[in-house]
């Protein structure tokens, strides 16, 4: 058999169609957004479920990579699963050879490079989801958007998926650079909120912090309850 | 004659009041010849993180070859410079790579952590690390290190005494061991500077 070449190329405007057409698919998906506070990030998604037959208590879209970073996504689930379990293999070898979490930016820098790879190797396809990376390390608290390129950008705030220009413009009215973590939190809500079909409650969000518990050393990665996630809702009100 | 003794060495870590240090002999020899006597055994890595190794000279020098690209590589990606405890497993993630042919040295590793504490750290030659916080000794001549370091140190040392009391060590346990000495150079590492002095010894 011969060796296949990229099935990405380039068209004679300069565009890599392939790519475009998996962003396309990525702003079909279901709104995710993050927004970095003075004292850690939060990141909701929209987690509607289009059956009531779903056991929505097994499936997470939100999964945490260290303990001190998670990702979330828009786009294609089974294609996020393999960047997550990716990212998760690189974590533990980079604390098998350091013995130290690894730094937000290298979580975010490593998924890029695999998602960078499916464009330019043989025989295989882009993968159709954008993730956002929220994690706290010795810079203090990040947000990475990474892209179905392989680019990678660091937000203050942001939004992915269904409704994101939208979502990015409230977020832009909203978003000031002394927030802490429950401004940002409550402002999320309002702004995942403003894109939602239909009622949002705690059932059909996903909410994920992560903050450092007093200085104490490790920062620390968690997706809330869905009684949290109502008090907060509550609170929004 | 083992493998480790070929070339002769002795090298030792010490923990002080904000400040560590680290010493080594400077012979370099084949087996009972004596060929050069300023054979570097303590190296930097940066300002807060030295490594001394003890046992075969090539081996010493490819791993500081490789230690110094591992740690260039991981400040150009990382933004900030390793800290000892990271490289201290660094270095035992690579010797333990090469644990059915392994590189025939014995490291020790000293440094000033994070909010300057003291850190020293020393491995065997597959890379199992052991740390404490008083010294720590290889070489040739460890045995002779071990006793005199275990009667003359004390914890909590200032730089200059720390200095005065590694040297000593250092010099006593080496004038025991026929293939270390040939002179000797000492770094004490502060939060603000690093004391690097080379000691006056007996040529034999």
């Amino acid at each position: 058999m011969g060796d296949i070449g990229s099935l990405t190329t380039f068209d004679k405007s300069g565009k890599l169609t392939q790519i475009e057409y998996a962003l396309n698919r990525v702003n079909q998906g279901k709104t995710s957004l993050g927004i970095k506070a003075t004292n850690g990030v939060v990141i909701v998604t929209d987690k509607k479920v289009h059956s009531v037959l779903v056991d929505a208590d097994e499936y997470h879209k939100i999964q945490s990579i260290t303990p001190s970073t998670g990702f979330v996504y828009a786009g294609i689930g089974p294609d996020y699963r393999v960047l997550v379990t990716n990212a998760r293999k690189s974590a533990q070898k980079y604390y098998l050879t350091y013995r130290e979490l690894s730094p937000v930016s290298e979580v975010a820098r490593e998924a890029a490079t695999v998602m960078q790879e499916y464009t330019q190797s043989g025989g295989v396809r882009p993968f159709g989801v954008s993730l956002l990376v929220a994690g706290y390390d010795h810079e203090g608290p990040q947000l990475y958007q990474v892209d179905p390129s392989g680019a990678y950008f660091g937000w203050k705030a942001t939004a992915i998926g269904k409704n994101y220009v939208n979502a990015k413009n409230f977020l832009e009215r909203r978003y000031n650079e002394e927030m802490e973590l429950d401004d940002a939190i409550h402002i999320a809500l309002l702004t995942m909120r403003e894109s939602y079909e239909g009622e949002m409650n705690e059932n059909n969000i996903e909410v994920a912090i992560v903050s450092k518990p007093e200085d104490n050393e490790d920062a620390n990665f968690r997706v809330l309850t869905p009684q949290e996630i109502k008090d907060y809702l509550e609170e929004a009100n | 004659m083992s493998i480790l003794e070929y070339n002769g060495s002795g090298v030792v870590a010490m923990c002080g009041k904000n400040c560590v240090a680290i010493a080594s002999d400077m012979r370099y020899g084949v087996q009972q010849t004596t060929v050069a006597t300023d054979m570097h055994k303590v190296y930097k890595m940066h300002d807060k993180v030295y490594i001394g190794m003890a046992g075969l000279a090539t081996d010493m020098q490819t791993l500081v070859q490789r230690f110094r690209f591992r740690l260039k590589m991981y400040e150009l990606r990382e933004e900030r410079k390793i800290k000892p405890n990271v490289f201290a497993n660094l270095v035992s993630s690579m010797l333990y790579q090469k644990r059915f042919g392994p590189y025939f040295v014995e490291p020790v590793i000293a440094g000033l952590g994070d909010k300057n504490k003291p850190f020293i750290c020393a491995m065997d030659l597959i890379g199992a690390p052991v740390y404490t916080d008083n010294f720590l000794v290889s070489g040739t001549s460890s045995e002779e290190l071990y006793g005199v370091c275990e009667a003359m140190y004390r914890p909590n040392l200032e730089p200059d005494d720390l200095f005065e009391t590694v040297s000593q060590c250092l010099q006593a346990a080496v004038d025991r061991d026929c293939l270390a000495g040939w002179g000797a150079e000492v770094y004490v590492i502060c939060p603000d500077r690093v004391i690097h002095k080379t000691l006056k010894s007996r040529q034999d």
